[in-house]
């Protein structure tokens, strides 16, 4: 049973002001209807004006999907009642749309797949709704429109895409083509929402809306492929409906209105001009895209074709990389340190990239491939740092970490006194005698037993081949 | 021809409650109307080819917005600085 | 603003406001310390502005209209909001909730429409200028009616940024005033580019009035005659234009076959705009709370039901049907394109002529209560419709009395060409005088 999928995508584009007003887009941390006006309020007699930038940012878009931009293109008017639309109708884009017929390539579950974009398209985000009185009893409901007009950029795909897994890749793909465009803040809470229609070859097609995250966006289209395949196993018949996501349960669930199959009677929004915008589509100049970077990488820096996909899979994470010195870069310890280690790290915590403390960062990554401190410790400073960060929001300077944990690389020349490396290797020989045996006997493993054991008295500190030279150099000394 | 089904399936679509009452009156002079602007049907639609102004745009510069009581000061139910609105449901 | 003031208590036995100042602001400039009235469907800061409907009882706008700025800065008296047809829809006031205007000329009569507080205040000598708007004739009827001067500006030389929507793409915000000079002065006061408005034109108005008008070529398209206008008010406006050939312009016959559509045009447009623009009226931010004790739709419905009169309702319901699926294309795309009609009409005709010709209304002012059917009410629009449908200048300019009722001389420009029409007007109303 093929299934078939198809994504709507609403993104918020990072512009300083709304979409048609002046009013701040800033406004997450800010008590409530605080940043309206007239406009995004939709009070009675206020006008819309199209935000330069918004129009700039969405053909940025277009042209990075490599979409064709019509002569002409224009808002129009989607009309509905609801209370967080406070003006009635949505401005939007209907039968004029900005951008048509594009495509983003993606490693599909078959290689190569080419996504086909169906348009692109600019509208205003409504307001918050906040319900009051809990699923069963609602009582009444809050509306809050510092989010009214901000500017959105919906994308819509053809159904191409042929699993949940797909559509996470392509989503994947999608978010890092728009941060490498500079449109889009994937950090920001509600800024990408994702409208999914899914069904089973031959049967009928199921909307399902209100995802909000990535990973929901897998599981949701988990959940409904199972949830139809089970159906038509058991010989139901699937009904073409509109269901929502409730990502705290994994589930999606049938809408309970009954909701009218929706007239919207779109028109061209009178109080707003045309645009006719192709001649500055083409002046566009797009940045280097995911795809150009990490071929780069692979050329430039050496890197495997994985490493690449993952350094370069986020537009912060590349840029991270890029400032580390040339000479870092191109090493392969580096990049599974940035790819492997600190990806871990930083999602173990639940941290984003940005809050790690780059010149520290590339302090350890430097000390770490200079010897000053071995791939364990580097690790243990690496997350006493982070942890330290997610705590206060700073950190102590990777040096200083070192000193705190002891965690300096103990060198095997003499430092006043015999060195600590030395003295461990001596003690752990007068301690095991019988692999000190089993070694001259010939069995390996006994040395490697002792290496073990000097480590753990230098608590990492030691880096393995000087232990394993101290060794040898004791052992075959004593007689 | 509308009937006052129709009447009501319109009233629907508009949000808009229409008396009982009102309904025969109402879509006898819908009728009235509707047959009047049928005389549209006799023009011949082309491409419209009226030259608007086109690309009115503005810069992306913050405008201080309306400060939070002002945006509430119509309105006699707020809560914590919400507009409070019928449940949806 | 400093702080001069004047003192305004006027007899409203017309009941041409729905709100007075008694103790305005006022201040220096081209319109120190003149009382000007405001049609109610016009943002003004402060004051209660309602449209005449009960849905918007109570709202008082946090910001003023641009227009309302404009005419503050130059010092004028803000004294009170005029009543008007609700949100703009009707020819004769009647359809106020508050109460119809009465006409001064004659009280058993109705002042004309949407307008008719503004007129009325003017023509019963309370006030010598006011704002009204023009979305069909809104303007240009009351001031025939009353016989005062109206005009209807060129769209988009106005800002609209705080006139209350009724039908976006038709609309203007102009001047009425008991002349042609102080309607010319006002004009001067509002017109011009607002960046805030999307579909403001940047022509700036300086313009004095100039009577000479020799060589000027007036169209008088047969239409404008037909047989819905009254002889009498006919014979009467013929009158008025042998004066304009008197002073020197050349009376030209012509044709208009695109008005056989317009009225029908501009009946679908308008509705199918006024639906969508009217909403947003659901209690929650402004206006009279929404009951929630109920669920949303049922509050909606309900607050629309108790707060919109009939015939807005009647007009929200044409054009939520015009715009609905599978109509669109029988009415509302094809009004527009017999609105292109009407442009390319006037286009041809202005590569002929300078100007257009004919009586503003049909008939004299109607009694209360005579017009009860909607769509012959709407028939009395025939005549003005176009000029908004095209977006051109036209101005009405009182031009004699049949029974003692005025009668509006129209003269419509080509687009762009408000200067012509006030001279044109102005021409007149010079060459009247005794």
């Amino acid at each position: 049973m093929t299934v078939i999928i198809g994504l709507e995508i609403h993104c918020q584009l990072d512009t300083a002001t709304k979409l048609f007003c002046g009013c701040s887009t800033d406004y997450r941390d800010d008590s409530p209807n605080s940043h309206t006006c007239p406009v995004c309020l939709g009070l009675p007699g206020s006008l819309p004006k199209i935000n330069k930038k918004a129009v700039e940012y969405a053909l940025r878009v277009a042209k990075a999907l490599h979409c064709e931009v019509p002569q002409e293109s224009e808002f129009a008017r989607k009309n509905y009642f609801y209370p967080d639309l406070n003006k009635g109708f949505q401005i939007t884009q209907y039968d004029r749309p900005l951008a048509v017929s594009g495509h983003l390539d993606i490693d599909g579950d078959d290689g190569e797949k080419r996504v086909r974009i169906t348009r692109v398209h600019m509208e205003e985000d409504p307001g918050r709704l906040v319900h009051k009185g809990g699923a069963d009893r609602p009582r009444y409901t809050l509306v809050d429109y510092n989010r009214a007009g901000i500017p959105l950029i919906e994308i819509v795909t053809e159904p191409d895409l042929r699993s949940p897994k797909e559509a996470r890749k392509f989503l994947n793909k999608m978010r890092a083509t728009l941060e490498y465009l500079g449109v889009f803040d994937s950090e920001k809470e509600g800024s990408l929402r994702v409208d999914a229609n899914i069904s089973i070859q031959g049967s009928e097609r199921v909307e399902v809306k209100n995802i909000t995250s990535y990973k929901g966006v897998e599981k949701a289209l988990t959940f409904e492929v199972t949830r139809q395949r089970n159906a038509i196993r058991r010989g139901q018949k699937i009904v073409r409906e509109t269901r929502h996501f409730v990502e705290a349960r994994g589930v999606t669930t049938s809408s309970r209105s009954k909701e009218m199959e929706q007239d919207y009677r779109y028109f061209p929004e009178p109080d707003l001009r045309p645009l006719r915008v192709c001649d500055w589509a083409d002046e566009i100049v797009i940045p280097e895209l995911p795809d150009a970077r990490k071929s780069r990488f692979i050329q430039d820096y050496n890197l495997s074709p994985t490493h690449a996909a993952t350094l370069t899979g986020d537009w912060q994470i590349a840029e991270f990389y890029e400032t580390l010195p040339p000479d870092l870069r191109t090493s392969t310890g580096t990049a599974t340190w940035v790819a492997d280690t600190l990806l871990g790290e930083l999602n173990y915590r639940d941290m984003s990239i940005r809050h790690v403390p780059l010149q520290h960062f590339k302090e350890i990554l430097i000390i770490r491939e200079s010897g000053g401190v071995t791939d364990k410790g580097a690790v243990e400073v690496l997350r006493a740092l982070l942890d330290q960060v997610k705590e206060t929001g700073s950190c102590e300077s990777p040096g200083a970490c070192i000193e705190r944990l002891g965690l300096k690389v103990l060198g095997t020349s003499e430092q006043g006194g015999e060195n600590p490396v030395t003295s461990a290797a001596r003690e752990a020989i007068e301690e095991n005698p019988q692999a000190v045996e089993d070694f001259r006997k010939g069995r390996k493993e006994a040395l490697n037993f002792l290496v073990g054991q000097v480590m753990k008295k230098t608590r990492g500190c030691a880096k393995p081949a000087d232990v394993n030279r101290v060794l040898i150099d004791l052992l075959s000394g004593e007689v | 021809m509308i009937t006052e089904k129709d009447t009501e399936h319109i009233a629907q679509l508009a949000d808009i409650a229409i008396y009982r009452e009102e309904l025969a009156a109402f879509t006898s002079r819908f009728n009235e109307i509707l047959e009047y602007f049928d005389i549209l049907d006799t023009v011949e639609v082309m491409e419209d080819r009226n030259e608007k102004e086109c690309n009115v745009l503005r810069d992306d510069e913050i405008v201080p917005s309306l400060p939070q009581e002002r945006a509430l000061a119509n309105v006699k139910e707020q809560e914590e600085g919400f507009f409070k609105a019928p449940r949806v449901m | 603003m400093p702080g001069r003031s004047i003192e305004f208590h006027p007899d409203d036995r017309f009941f041409a406001f729905l709100r007075i100042i008694h103790n305005p602001q006022c201040g220096e400039g081209k319109l120190a310390g003149i009382p000007v009235a405001i049609k109610d469907n016009i943002s003004t800061e402060g004051i209660e502005t309602t449209c005449a409907s009960r849905i918007l009882a109570g709202y008082v706008p946090p910001y003023d209209a641009t227009v309302v700025e404009r005419i503050r800065r130059e010092g004028a008296a803000i004294v009170g909001k005029t009543n008007m047809d609700e949100f703009g829809m009707g020819t004769t006031t009647e359809n106020s909730a508050f109460g119809p205007t009465r006409n001064p000329a004659d009280p058993s009569r109705v002042p004309g429409g949407s307008s008719g507080g503004s007129a009325a205040a003017i023509a019963g000598g309370l006030v010598p200028m006011a704002l009204g708007t023009d979305t069909g004739g809104s303007i240009r009827c009351p001031a025939a009616f009353c016989g005062i001067v109206g005009l209807k500006p060129t769209y988009g030389r106005v800002s609209r940024y705080g006139l209350i929507a009724y039908a976006n793409s038709l609309e203007q915000i102009g001047p009425m005033a008991g002349t042609v000079t102080d309607v010319n002065r006002l004009m001067g006061v509002i017109a011009g580019y607002d960046p805030r408005d999307s579909t403001s034109l940047d022509m700036p108005f300086r313009h004095e009035p100039d009577p000479d008008i020799r060589g000027v070529k007036i169209g008088v398209p047969e239409e404008f005659f037909g047989e819905g206008v009254d002889p009498r008010v006919a014979s009467v406006v013929w009158d008025g234009i042998s004066v304009l050939e008197k002073k020197g312009a050349e009376i030209i016959t012509c044709r208009m076959p695109s008005m056989a559509c317009a009225l029908a045009a501009y009946y679908v447009t308008c509705t199918s705009e006024a639906s969508s623009n009217l909403a947003r009226f659901d209690g929650v931010r402004y206006g009279p709370a929404a009951d929630s004790k109920k669920t949303w739709h049922e509050s909606f419905q309900e607050r629309r039901r108790e707060g919109f009169g009939e015939e807005v309702r009647r007009r929200i319901m044409l054009g939520t049907f015009a715009l609905s699926s599978g109509y669109y294309g029988k009415y509302y795309a094809k009004a527009q394109a017999a609105r292109n009609n009407v442009r390319a009409d006037f286009a041809r005709l202005f590569r002929e002529v300078d100007a257009l010709a004919g009586p503003t209304m049909p008939t004299v002012a109607f009694r209360f209560g005579e017009k009860s059917d909607p769509l012959s009410m709407y028939l009395s629009d025939i005549l003005t419709v176009p000029a908004n449908l095209a977006g051109v200048p036209a101005i009405s300019v009182p031009c004699g009395k049949v029974e003692n009722l005025p009668v509006g001389l129209q003269i419509t420009g080509c687009w762009m060409e408000d200067e012509r029409v006030i001279d044109i007007a102005y021409a007149f109303e010079q060459g009247r005088s005794p």
